[in-house]
């Protein structure tokens, strides 16, 4: 009977991401140009949103600063190779730690003084404000004229990160792959119990041992980081970086538009999220600009949000697992049934 | 016999109001001990003293000897003393037996080591046949016991009870002090925080009474009950036992 608990690790749910990987990666062998590159910023703010979702979903800790890890992980990357030539891996190393260091920081200061719930997220944009402020007027980075990268070639070089589209297509694939398996590791972990135990209930969770100011700290850390590598990439991807949009309340919003839509501390939601999201976005930019109405993405864009928030408060996934349930469930009624394992 | 836990002349106020006045009691090894007295009397304040989730205005917590009145309450949990809410606070997306498991991850980290004995809590409870129901889906006996083996799992000496049995029908309560007194066989040493009187004179062996703050009276069972000053406490002045 306790055999139940112990070696039943679902591996359909594996399976399935599998197969949504293989599918995404034919669609890099075999779309035209433009829809790779949509998928490639779709699959990039998957891993973002991924990052986000961490801190949310299982440490319940919001960030509407989360562009201040990204800009972080993005000038590391830039600065280290316009000025200096070293590669990019080297600068998604640097914008890690650097990126870690300033979370863990921002949380153990403002935990410090019992700083917590919205007023941390506040503090968090305050802190992507002031970062995106002191980066427009800092003429080492490139102040507000931004930094680019030199002229892309079509050869594809490994050690330093440049291709083609196609090659920045799969890197961006790799990285959605990477976030989803980490972030379900970290959910199967004693890491994941622990905070999701933390994010309902603090005062709960400190009497059944968990020492939350550690842990609140670490997966702020550890979202801080995954975010500065999402960031670096999406500097490569663009090609040029300016503080306005990488470090913007935007982009801050942008990376938890994903999440949110798809389903909070779902491990698929942020992929769904962002594939719902982002393809539409530019589908009303594309339809206001053949209509000359300028903005209309914006109004659409919000439309939408509103009304998935609205009827679909869970989210997109959590919606889809239930439809698939429900459509499985009548099936019983007919089917032969293994017998169930005695309660 | 040694005293696990040991208060000694503990005080808090908030403001003007003193909630726990001059208090002092100890608790023996392996047994079950009532904090007791009316509405009001101090009951969970000082059991949030002693679990650290409140520091005291003055007086001491010794448990095994070690001071901890200022110790947060992860660390006091570390040290090997487990309490439950009185407000049941389940995890509400995990399922019973992942809530049970939290509690052991303040000794292990190893996800299947935590699961069978988490597993092991909700049989001591009699909740293992729930083990993979929601927390929604319990009744609220059910949270209850929930609450006592989210408590078991983090391996406790001393357990701390905030009125488990409040709310709950005679049979139900039966059927938790059978649980209780199973535990207390095993070696585990419970103060328990209750005013229901019946059932605390069925399982504690000794009880400790509170009014207005203060320690009115201490003793077993039999003793208490017939002490007129908790009688005037519980029942007002004139009635006599």
């Amino acid at each position: 009977m306790q055999k139940r608990f112990e070696g039943s690790a679902d591996i359909r749910p594996w399976l399935a991401g599998a197969m949504v990987f293989v599918t995404l990666a034919l669609v890099g062998a075999l779309a035209n140009p433009y829809l790779i590159s949509l998928m490639t910023i779709v699959l990039l703010f998957t891993f973002l949103g991924q990052s986000w979702n961490l801190m949310l979903g299982i440490g319940g800790q919001l960030s509407i600063g989360h562009a201040l890890f990204v800009g972080l992980g993005a000038y590391s990357v830039a600065v280290l190779e316009v000025k200096y030539g070293i590669s990019p891996w080297i600068g998604l190393l640097l914008g890690m730690f650097l990126a870690g260091s300033v979370g863990a920081a921002l949380a153990w200061l403002s935990f410090r003084f019992e700083v917590r719930g919205i007023y941390f997220a506040l503090l968090t944009i305050a802190a992507a404000e002031f970062a995106r402020i002191m980066f427009s007027g800092w003429e080492f980075v490139g102040a507000m004229q931004g930094l680019f990268f030199p002229a892309p070639t079509n050869a594809i070089e490994f050690s330093m990160l440049r291709g083609d589209a196609r090659f920045y297509y799969f890197v961006a694939l790799a990285l959605a792959a990477l976030g989803i398996v980490g972030t379900e590791l970290i959910s199967r972990s004693y890491l994941g119990y622990v905070w999701r135990a933390m994010r309902d209930d603090e005062q709960a969770a400190r009497a059944l041992g968990v020492r939350t100011f550690r842990h609140k700290i670490l997966v702020i850390a550890i979202s801080a980081a995954t975010a500065a590598v999402g960031g670096g990439i999406l500097a490569l991807v663009q090609g040029s970086i300016f503080p306005d949009s990488i470090m913007g309340m935007g982009l801050s919003v942008d990376v938890l538009i994903g999440p949110v839509v798809g389903g909070l501390g779902t491990t698929f939601g942020p992929l769904v999220g962002s594939l719902a999201a982002i393809p539409l976005n530019h589908l009303m930019s594309a339809l206001g600009d053949s209509l000359r109405i300028p903005g209309l993405n914006n109004i659409a864009y919000g439309v939408v949000l509103v009304l998935v928030v609205w009827f679909l408060p869970d989210g997109i996934w959590p919606a889809m697992v239930r439809l698939c349930k429900a459509i499985q469930l009548p099936s019983r009624v007919w089917l032969p049934q293994p017998r169930k394992a005695e309660e | 016999m040694t005293a696990l836990l040991e208060v000694k002349n503990l005080s808090k106020s908030f403001g003007g109001l003193v909630a726990v006045n001059n208090v002092s009691f100890a608790l023996q090894a392996g047994r079950i001990t009532a904090l007791i007295g009316p509405n009001g009397a101090g009951k969970t304040t000082c059991f949030n003293l002693v679990a650290g989730a409140m520091q005291p205005t003055s007086g001491e917590v010794l448990f095994e000897g070690r001071p901890i009145e200022n110790t947060p309450p992860e660390l006091v949990c570390r040290m090997g003393i487990a309490r439950t809410f009185q407000i049941v606070r389940p995890m509400r997306d995990m399922s019973v037996l992942e809530n049970a498991m939290v509690g052991a991850f303040s000794w292990t980290r190893n996800v299947s080591e935590a699961r069978s004995t988490a597993y092991e809590s909700l049989e001591s409870v009699g909740l293992a046949g729930k083990a993979n129901a929601r927390t929604d889906q319990l009744t609220l006996p059910d949270r209850k016991m929930l609450e006592t083996a989210k408590a078991l799992s983090t391996r406790p000496k001393l357990l701390l009870l905030d009125e488990v049995m409040a709310g709950l029908r005679p049979t139900e309560a039966a059927s938790v002090v059978r649980v209780l007194q199973g535990l207390a066989e095993a070696g585990l040493t419970i103060l328990l925080v209750e005013h229901v009187m019946r059932i605390v004179m069925e399982v504690a062996s000794r009880v400790v009474v509170l009014h207005h703050g203060a320690r009115i009276a201490e003793g077993s069972p039999g003793e208490v009950a017939a002490d007129p000053r908790v009688l005037e406490s519980y029942l007002g002045t004139g009635f006599h036992a």
